[in-house]
């Protein structure tokens, strides 16, 4: 009797099992497609021209065949985390990066990342004094490269002509912040769902810090003295701070402290704001009738200024090649693919001349169709990359590299907490004083740290 | 419940310390426990050891060459920091609403579903259904199916025009892993429905108690221990909530939804400040030991475990 | 009477199905084109199309299926073979201090795993286990053997001692033991104790998430590429949602009892 009931019992039990043998086994089958040859993985940021990227990565693969590309694609903090971990630990997951001008020189330094420049001169017609001087220089270490750049960007205004002229206003060519905060009163429209302008207030250093850093410093103010002295609250900072947030607040878009790049284009792209300070890359997205309502509606200017006379920022999305990579050469060959001057013609055929990586490559600036087809954007976003170095955006002297980051390793964590702070503000929580207080003992923390190496 | 019917042992069983020469000796009983308790001990205890060794460093992952001893600054420096607090308030908001709320419903749910009625399994199955759903996908689609302040159903639902996930952050959140969970704790509990007798409810219904007073007095004092386990299952796990704030909130706005997993993470994995995300969870593993124990004495007490054998 | 008895089925019905809404709609929205996942009012009604699935098949979701389901089914073996040996010696034949060890067990339990991430990080990168089915196996081993050594310890203790006596008087030895006498009474109980492994090691995130990239990814990490509020996304979004879950909430489905009936047997003894 208790046999029997047992013996039925593990029928049951076995039938389960089987059934999860089963599907293990079917879909381990169905994995192992594809296990020979050269597998590449690429960790990058996913934004829109690299997803193009992502998208014609099977012309890749048909030219070389043998090699097989595995994209890891996330949004840029989660992005930056996996690849700054894998990289710093060598930890080898991943055979080629993409980082920015923040990283590379230090990255460089710590010996993670391959001499590209070797590589560089031995690929004929790759011709790497076609990139923008101020972006290559922003990625090399004594002469040599260390990235190669897949596009480059300052930051600048979208406004919408349109919108402008229905409510009789100009945009100058060179605005204050000022004329940009009485602009953004006039246009805040939130009846018809239109904000006066959208501006990042997502946490984390690469995204709200970026743009809110470039106004810090137009404003006269500094993160750190000369002598790694914290100053964030300084009476400038205060100052710049408290623009920044009551602008966003009064007259921003909805959901400010948790939109960034991609949030802000979409809201931008979808007609829900009148002006958008952001990434001068932000254009191509704009005038894309694809992926935007207010295509060919827009007029861009500088970054608008306080006490400067220039504010943008420099950024590039560039590849990198870790040492630890085994296929370095067939990592090359993809890096070379994304970064050449074929892949331009081929974003441009393939999907529109709005959609080519910008910023990155003087000789793009000379194909007729992009011109006609950026005729909005390419002139200010030139001026703006040329622009862009610490004498023409800052007012007071810094210890560090970088315009719209602190270039220590510090900083992604340091700027990721005060971006915290920066959001709370934003999202009403805590008031600028607060948050600029707790903030300031972040950053004394890393300074004194600075202080006694010195 | 008494303890004294102990397996039967060769003789003299009873002295405390083991005898180096008997033949059924403590070693080869334990030899099966052996397996277990060191694979334990090696993948959850050395990690936990390493970690102890950072947390008195200065370590920044990303700056080659910055390690070295501080003692117990990034402690200080942690007790220093607002949003820590914030983390730890918001873990103990999200721990015990989530746990309470998913239990008060899976207790409605289960008693629903403890009678017969026309489809019943069905409806089982129904509610089993969002257990068995990925956190991670149901985090996501709570967050663009649900929340979403334009083409939410929430909004379309109640008439409204709310960015759920900014105005309400934790409970948002929240919701998501309440909906996550109240299955589980229906599941138990309606297990423990169905183990009472039905002929002391019969008979308490014959004396004339009404279904309120047989609830009260009867059905919960034997759900006790279903309640119970169900309420440390939820905790251990709800605590750990990692999943629903990745993927919804990023712990935003601000660190409004920050819980202390999140932060910790944050710090670890975006700030590379290896010392002072060690030192955080160092404080953690602390301050659950001090509850755990509390609560696993208790739950030792009701399933009086000390006798080893029921 | 009758009446009351009805409505309350409806009621039932009704609060079952409110319920599980979320996911009825993702059923209905992964069969949607995204122009119709984001029409304002939400659509009842539309062309059912498969695009979706096929959608997710493309950006490569068979991969981190397949690591899904061998990472699943190795962690639940080997969480079984450590348990069953040690829940025996905490139940059958009781070591001293059962308690105490058992309490050790659980304890690992409350750990916070985000706690020890760093050097797991470290350590799984020196043992070349980075990005590895195996780092993510040994680990989701590792959190799933406290529940199964206290659930099915109290399947354990089920078995009655008499039996287990005769058998020692035949002069069975342990495996024989284990095998004709306990096995046939704790089969159940193990079945229920994997089914709950093979839910948790499915669903786990964290470890995955950190732990894992392209190559040794699984399920959830594929979803959690989808955090981009970029564009239109949602159908694509719940197709790849409802593959993901579909293969444990199928397993869960059939095998309800058993869940119930694991569960609850922790409570019992």
């Amino acid at each position: 009797m208790r046999n029997a009931f047992g013996r039925r019992r593990r029928g049951r039990l076995s039938a389960i099992l089987l059934s999860a043998l089963l599907l293990a086994t079917g879909c381990a089958g169905a994995g192992a497609i594809g296990a020979g040859g050269q597998t590449l993985v690429i960790a990058i940021v996913a934004n829109p021209q690299m997803n193009d990227a992502i998208a014609l990565s099977d012309q890749f693969e048909r030219d070389h065949p043998g090699i097989e590309l595995k994209f890891v694609s996330l949004p840029e903090n989660q992005a930056r985390a996996k690849i700054t971990a894998s990289t710093a630990t060598q930890g080898g997951e991943f055979d080629v990066v993409m980082i920015s001008n923040y990283e590379t020189p230090q990255w460089a330094d710590n010996g993670w990342l391959e001499n590209l420049q070797p590589y560089i001169d031995s690929t004929e017609g790759y011709d790497a004094d076609d990139f923008i001087p101020s972006i290559r220089e922003s990625l090399s270490d004594d002469g040599d490269m260390y990235a190669v750049p897949f596009y480059g960007e300052s930051s600048f205004v979208a406004y919408r002509k349109d919108l402008f002229q229905q409510a009789g206003l100009t945009m100058p060519q060179n605005p204050t912040w000022e004329q940009i905060a009485g602009f953004a009163e006039q246009l805040d429209d939130p009846a018809n769902g239109v904000a006066g302008i959208c501006l990042r207030g997502k946490p984390g250093w690469g995204e709200s810090l970026a743009p809110f850093s470039t106004v810090v410093n137009t404003f006269g103010a500094r993160y750190f003295d000369e002598d790694w002295n914290a100053q964030l609250t300084s009476p400038e900072f205060k100052e710049a701070a408290n623009f920044y947030v009551n602008l966003v607040r009064e007259h921003g878009q909805t959901g400010a402290s948790s939109a960034g790049f991609t949030e802000c284009g979409t809201r931008y792209g979808q007609g829900e704001a009148a002006m958008w300070y952001d990434a001068t890359v932000m254009a191509g997205t704009n005038e894309d009738p694809a992926s935007s309502t207010v295509a060919g509606k827009s007029g861009y200017v500088s970054a608008p200024v306080n006490k400067t006379d220039a504010s943008g920022w420099l950024y590039t999305w560039s590849l990198a090649l870790p040492k630890v990579t085994e296929n370095k050469d067939a990592a090359w060959e993809f890096m070379r693919w994304m970064t050449d001057k074929q892949f331009v013609q081929t974003v441009g055929e393939e999907f529109g001349w709005n959609r080519v990586p910008p910023g990155v490559r003087q000789s793009t600036y000379e194909i007729d169709e992009y011109t006609e087809a950026a005729k909005a954007y390419a002139q200010p976003t030139l001026d703006g990359i040329r622009e862009a170095n610490q004498d023409n955006t800052m007012t007071e002297p810094v210890p560090y590299p970088g315009i719209q980051f602190v270039g220590i390793p510090e900083f992604q964590d340091l700027g990721t907490r005060i971006s915290q702070q920066l959001s709370a503000a934003i999202a009403g929580q805590k008031t600028v004083d607060e948050a600029l207080e707790q903030a300031q003992e972040y950053a004394e923390t890393v300074g004194q740290a600075y202080r006694e190496t010195q | 419940m008494t303890t004294t019917e102990v397996a039967p042992a060769p003789a003299g069983r009873g002295a405390e310390q083991p005898a180096p020469r008997r033949h059924a000796s403590p070693w080869k009983r334990r030899a099966p426990l052996l397996p277990a308790l060191i694979f334990t001990i090696a993948v959850t205890q050395i990690p936990f050891l390493v970690t102890v060794f950072y947390s008195f460093q200065s370590w920044n992952l990303v700056r080659p060459g910055s390690q070295y001893f501080v003692g117990f600054q990034n402690y200080i420096d942690v007790f220093a920091d607002s949003t820590f607090r914030t983390a730890m308030l918001n873990t103990v908001v999200l721990t015990v609403v989530c746990v309470f709320v998913s239990m008060v419903l899976g207790l409605g749910l289960a008693l629903l579903l403890d009678r017969k009625f026309t489809g019943r399994s069905v409806v089982r199955t129904l509610i089993i259904t969002p257990f068995l759903i990925l956190p991670a996908a149901g985090a996501l689609l709570w967050k663009t199916a649900m929340f979403d302040p334009v083409h939410g159903l929430l909004n379309f639902v109640f008439g409204t025009d709310i960015d759920w996930l900014s105005a309400y952050p934790l409970g948002s959140v929240m919701t998501q892993v309440i909906w996550q969970w109240t299955p589980f704790m229906t599941l138990l509990i309606l297990a423990g429905l169905q183990a009472q007798s039905k002929e002391v409810l019969e008979a308490a219904q014959v004396d004339g108690a009404g279904r309120w007073r047989t609830f009260a007095s009867i059905t919960l004092p034997q759900l006790s221990r279903y309640l119970q386990l169900a309420a440390l299952l939820g905790a251990i796990y709800i605590v750990n909530s990692f999943d629903a704030i990745y993927l919804m909130t990023q712990g935003g706005p601000g660190t409004a939804s920050t819980n202390l997993p999140f932060y910790i993470y944050q710090r670890a994995f975006e700030g590379f400040d290896v010392g002072q995300s060690s030192a955080m969870g160092v404080i953690v593993v602390i301050l659950t030991l001090i509850v755990a124990t509390f609560t696993l004495r208790l739950m030792f007490r009701t399933f009086d475990v000390s006798g080893g054998v029921k | 009477m009758r009446l009351g008895r009805i409505s309350l089925t409806a009621f039932t019905w009704l609060v079952a199905i409110l319920f599980v809404f979320p996911v009825i709609w993702m059923v209905l929205t992964s069969f949607k084109t995204e122009a119709d996942a984001y029409t304002d009012p939400p659509k009842l009604f539309f062309t059912p199309t498969l695009e979706q699935f096929a959608g997710v098949f493309e950006r490569g979701f068979l991969p981190y299926l397949a690591n899904s389901g061998f990472v699943t089914l190795i962690s639940t073996l080997a969480v079984l073979l450590l348990a069953i040996p040690a829940s025996y010696a905490l139940s059958i034949s009781p070591v001293k201090g059962t308690s105490n060890v058992l309490g050790f067990f659980l304890s690992t339990k409350m750990l916070p795993i985000v706690a020890a991430i760093i050097p797991l990080y470290v350590i799984s990168q020196n043992l070349q286990l980075l990005d590895n089915v195996w780092a993510l196996i040994i680990l989701y081993t590792a959190m799933n053997l406290p529940l199964a050594i206290w659930m099915m310890r109290s399947f354990f203790l089920e078995v009655p001692k008499e039996m287990i006596e005769a058998a020692r008087v035949d002069g069975a030895k342990l495996p024989t033991l284990l095998y004709r006498v306990v096995l046939p009474v704790v089969a159940p109980g193990i079945a229920a104790t994997a089914l709950i492994c093979v839910i948790f090691s499915w669903t786990e995130f964290f470890y995955a998430v950190n732990l894992s990239a392209a190559r040794a990814g699984t399920v959830p990490v594929f979803l959690s590429g989808f955090i981009t509020s970029e564009g239109l996304y949602w159908a694509q979004l719940s197709a790849a949602a409802l593959l993901a879950s579909l293969p444990v909430m199928i397993i869960g489905w059939i095998a309800q009892n058993h869940l119930v009936r694991g569960l609850s047997m922790g409570a019992v003894k």
